[in-house]
């Protein structure tokens, strides 16, 4: 497993860790707890250089104590990470067992040290660490991390699941328990109904996590994967808030006081508390993506905008006893997507690495607190209530699954099978949550409390190894129906047009449906929220978006492969050092960053040309420009390479497709008389190597023919003659070969066709240029075809 | 496929609703033209109207020929057009399933296939991308067009992959659009939802 490989990494750690512990046994036992450790700290060592200066002045000392809190918290987390680098070492592993498994493990070792050591371990887990601080990070990755789209599409499901099972499995588990617990042989009488509530509740806080990871690893389909993330997302919402109320239920000493007013207000209390809680997210999300609007200048501070917000919205509900969780997640949520338009790209990425960052800080010390009190002498072992445990878990879940899946079966159009509630069921894997939970319990109301943490860790043991472990397979065993999403622009694009062609379509049968509801409401928000809360001028399409995020990520592509070297050209100095390195220094980053984007649609048109015919003549001279610029280049480089063909270049597949990107069929040519703009923009797309391919007249001279045109490529698929070609003139001769870039005047390449024929000498350079000797072998040199009227009746 | 449609009964209910709603759409005339799809308020803020209300009157997806458009539809017509909506019914067998699944993809192709050629071009495709991004100010044309080719290019290189170098991509064709949407569940998204109750 991933033992072996941790070793190699950590042997000086464990020593480390070993010989510390051993230090700070000889050296003192004030290991109490914080505060009084805290308290004493500055006592300790006045007295200690007191005491020193009666004696000597000592060379060398050891405080250990002073440091002994951070120091171990770190260890642990960083231990933690070598345990998981370790983990995806070994590349199999993921795939077998969740992250979750391992930490746990580590935490079981961590804690066999330290109990062999006979050591106290730092407090690390108490109330208010817990809730304050290690529970937020983790709710706000969830949160933040969400696909929206997927998750308001099934959200009624999601609702109706995630809400009833947690209760139906909370009151079933507790009930059933007390039933358990009234039989006199297994000597647990004296816990009451509302104990076994509680621990009900506590117990029945899924922590899907882990099981998600291995759901995004098996790719199953989009719905299935919706359910268990909502469940994750909402279940620590619901059990907390349940808990609170029953602990609340608890400290009213006597089970006889509570009156069917006070259940009535429970319930009324559950639903203020997430609906409140929700709201109050909501308004922090939209007041810090109102704020993010104006920090432009100062980006440093944008994310910790997003943090603070976030935090504080939670802080917020929780001083009104709201539900704290609901509220950062809907903080979250709405922040996403306004705070992403408005912050820059590194403060974008600053914010999710941050963000994933402190959550596996916090599940990591969760889960090692875990291993370390597992191993201890804080157990009551008792095998009925474990067993029966174990046993009433699986019992509910399936109940609820399978009695609220075909409830909401009913209402779905694509209703979940057999085989998807199966999976579902057996993802109900427990963690570091419902471990919390019952470590927090208030020893006072729970004289049993051992009794139910032990339980708890049985459960989370059991189902973290063995249906962590096993869910891999079985998803692929019942051929779950696996997802295809990649991200792509067409994707992207038929997803849009059927959004609308459906609200259409609804529209026009005047039927409501809540596709309509998403409608409206999109509609609301740009004309209203996004004014308010977005910067301007900023294109908020996700068409929009993702296009960029792909271009932007080709393009670096192509740039790290010395392909698009020619957008140096621009930055000169710049060439030398972009062209075959791999490793970009910062700035040439960022300034690549900033060409490219100026540049970006450029390449595209440059390159691209399916279809000549209706390109409109619009394109700019700055555009012609930059493709005249990269054509030089390029022509340059072939020829300082020697190649006759510019694909030897080590360029990825990407880089032929721009090359052989040919045009449409001539048909629409025909129709359109605006052809020459196509021929311009034939010229740029070959402006890589395939210009080179132009039959260049064996003939030996370019005649003097005006009228003569060239098509660049030979026959398309479908036999249609493709002939683009341009007219040339051959009145200059001599070209690329002597690399005379500079005679080349830069003029606009493609153009409309009253510019190129206006200019037609210069594109008749250009033509030469291109055409130089490079022309394939395959090319049959005696394509001349006549393309088109309008661009014989040049002058 | 769409003997099914006609075949397999469509509840008494939907057909009386849906023609009340024709009535209401066409004023009590027999038929509709494109002129009375105006009266349909909502559907003016809707990017793609236009699309959608030849739709409607798309000889191809009438099945009247493989062109052009009608000027009028009758009930049925409107019905045709109704069917490619409605969802696919999980007790139909594969086989079933995969003819319904081409013919929702064969009305969303006509949808980019404006002149009716056999092959989305370039040129449509832009058009659909500037009309799916008219509603947004901000973005400018020339976005749009990029973001069309970039899109063109991508379809390019699903359908065919690696292109020779004097290959030419012509536009794509209806077997490249099944390529494209392969693995998308149109199943699941192309429906509207009360026709199914």
């Amino acid at each position: 497993m991933g033992f072996p490989m941790l070793v190699p990494f950590s042997p000086w750690c464990w020593l480390l860790l070993l010989v510390v512990l051993k230090c700070s046994e000889a050296s003192s036992d004030l290991n109490k707890s914080t505060n009084s450790t805290a308290q004493h700290e500055p006592n300790v060592r006045f007295a200690a250089a007191s005491s020193e200066a009666d004696e000597k002045i000592s060379v060398f000392a050891l405080d250990y104590d002073y440091v002994q809190i951070p120091y171990e918290v770190t260890l642990w987390i960083l231990l933690a990470s070598l345990a998981k680098i370790g983990f995806h070492l070994y590349h199999r592993l993921p795939g077998l067992m969740p992250e979750s498994c391992l930490l746990i493990i580590v935490g079981a070792l961590v804690g066999a040290i330290i109990f062999g050591t006979d050591h106290k371990s730092p407090p690390v887990m108490d109330s208010s660490i817990y809730f304050l601080y290690l529970l937020p990070p983790i709710v706000l990755e969830g949160g933040y991390f969400m696909p929206t789209r997927p998750f308001f599409e099934n959200i009624g499901s999601i609702l109706w699941w995630a809400g009833l099972g947690a209760l139906i499995n909370a009151f079933g588990i507790g009930l059933s328990l007390y039933l358990i617990c009234q039989i006199k042989a297994f000597g647990l009488t004296d816990v009451n109904l509302l104990q076994n509530l509680l621990f009900g509740s506590l117990i029945s806080a899924v922590d899907p996590v882990a099981v998600l990871a291995v759901f995004e690893e098996a790719r199953v389909n989009e719905p299935l994967y919706m359910m268990i993330f909502g469940e994750a997302l909402l279940n620590d919402g619901i059990s907390v808030v349940l808990y609170n109320i029953l602990i609340a239920f608890t400290k009213m000493h006597k089970f006889e006081d509570i009156e069917p007013v006070d259940i009535l207000a429970g319930c009324a209390r559950f639903i203020i508390v997430g609906v409140g809680g929700v709201f109050f997210g909501i308004i922090f999300g939209f007041i810090s993506a109102f704020i993010t609007r104006f920090t432009q200048n100062i980006s440093a501070i944008e994310p910790l905008i997003v943090f603070m917000f976030s935090y504080l919205s939670y802080l917020a509900a929780e001083t009104l006893y709201l539900s704290g969780i609901l509220a950062i997640t809907a903080c979250a949520v709405t922040m996403k997507k306004y705070v992403e338009e408005n912050v820059s790209q590194t403060s974008y990425t600053t914010i999710k690495y941050f963000m994933k960052m402190l959550s596996s800080v916090s599940e990591t010390l969760i889960f090692i607190f875990m291993g370390v009190s597992t191993i201890g002498k804080n157990h009551e072992w008792n095998w009925a209530f474990i067993c029966f445990t174990l046993v009433f878990c699986q019992i509910w879940r399936a109940i609820s699954v399978f009695a609220l899946f075909y409830v909401s079966n009913q209402f779905r159009t694509f209703p979940f099978s057999i085989k998807d509630q199966c999976i579902i069921f057996y993802s109900g894997v427990r963690g570091a949550g419902s471990f919390s939970l019952a470590f927090l319990l208030p020893l006072s109301l729970f004289p049993r409390k051992k009794m139910f943490v032990t339980a708890t860790l049985v459960v989370i043991y059991f189902t973290v190894f063995i249906q962590g472990i096993t869910i891999g397979p079985l998803v692929r065993y019942l051929d779950v129906r696996k997802t295809n999403k990649k991200e792509s622009i067409n994707e992207e694009l038929h997803i849009r047009l059927m959004d609308h062609l459906k609200a259409g379509i609804e529209d026009v049968c005047g039927q409501w449906s809540h596709y309509q509801v998403r409608d409206k409401f999109k509609k609301f928000d740009h004309r209203y929220l996004r004014k308010i809360l977005t910067r301007k001028n900023q294109p908020k399409s996700s068409i929009v978006s993702l296009y960029k995020k792909l271009e932007m990520k080709q393009a670096i592509e192509m740039v790290e492969t010395g392909i698009l070297s020619s957008t140096a050209f621009s930055v000169p100095h710049q060439a030398q050092r972009i062209h075959g390195t791999k490793r970009l220094s910062p700035e040439d980053v960022e300034s690549m960053r900033d060409i490219l984007t100026h540049n970006m649609y450029q390449v595209r048109q440059r390159t691209l040309s399916y279809n000549k015919y209706n390109l409109k003549p619009q394109t700019s001279e700055k555009q012609a420009k930059e493709i005249l610029i990269r054509r030089q280049n390029t022509l340059r480089e072939s020829m300082r390479k020697g190649h006759s063909l510019p694909w030897g270049k080590p360029a990825g597949t990407k880089n032929i497709r721009y090359l052989s990107f040919p045009y449409g069929h001539p048909q629409p040519i025909r129709r359109d008389p605006k052809v020459a703009d196509f021929t311009g923009d034939d010229s740029s797309d070959s402006e890589l190597p395939s210009i080179m391919f132009k039959p260049y007249p064996r003939t030996g001279t370019l005649k003097k023919e005006t009228q003569e045109i060239i098509p660049m490529k030979s026959f398309p698929r479908g036999g249609k003659p493709c002939h683009f070609g341009y007219p040339r003139n051959t009145s200059q001769e001599e070209h690329v070969g002597a690399g005379r870039r500079e005679a080349l005047r830069p003029k606009p390449l493609f153009h409309a066709v009253d510019e190129e024929f206006e200019s037609g000498e210069e594109s008749e350079e250009e033509a030469s240029a291109g055409g130089s000797r490079w022309s394939a072998e395959h090319r049959p040199s005696k394509q001349y075809h006549r393309s088109h009227s309008p661009l014989l009746q040049r002058k | 496929c769409w003997l099914y449609f006609f075949t397999v009964p469509v509840s008494s209910d939907q057909i009386e609703q849906l023609h009340r709603r024709f009535k209401q759409l066409s004023g009590d005339q027999p038929t509709i033209r494109k002129e009375n799809f105006n009266n349909v308020p909502d559907l003016e803020l809707n990017p793609i109207r236009s699309k959608i209300v030849r739709a409607f009157f798309d000889n191809r997806n009438l099945r009247k020929g493989s062109s052009g458009l009608a000027d009028e539809i009758n009930f049925e017509d409107f019905l045709t057009i109704m069917s490619y909506f409605r969802p696919i019914d999980t007790t139909m067998d594969e086989e079933q399933v995969q003819l319904c699944r081409k013919e929702k993809l064969r009305f969303l192709f006509h949808m980019y296939d404006s002149d009716s050629d056999g092959r989305i071009t370039l040129e449509e495709y832009r058009n659909v991308v500037e009309e799916l991004l008219s509603g947004n100010p901000h973005i400018e044309k020339e976005s749009a067009r990029s973001i069309a080719d970039g899109a063109m290019m991508e379809a390019a290189s699903v359908c065919v992959g690696q292109m020779e170098p004097d290959q030419v991509y012509e536009g794509i064709t209806f077997d490249d659009f099944l390529k494209i949407w392969q693995g998308i569940d149109i199943e699941t998204k192309m429906h509207v939802r009360f026709l199914n109750m």
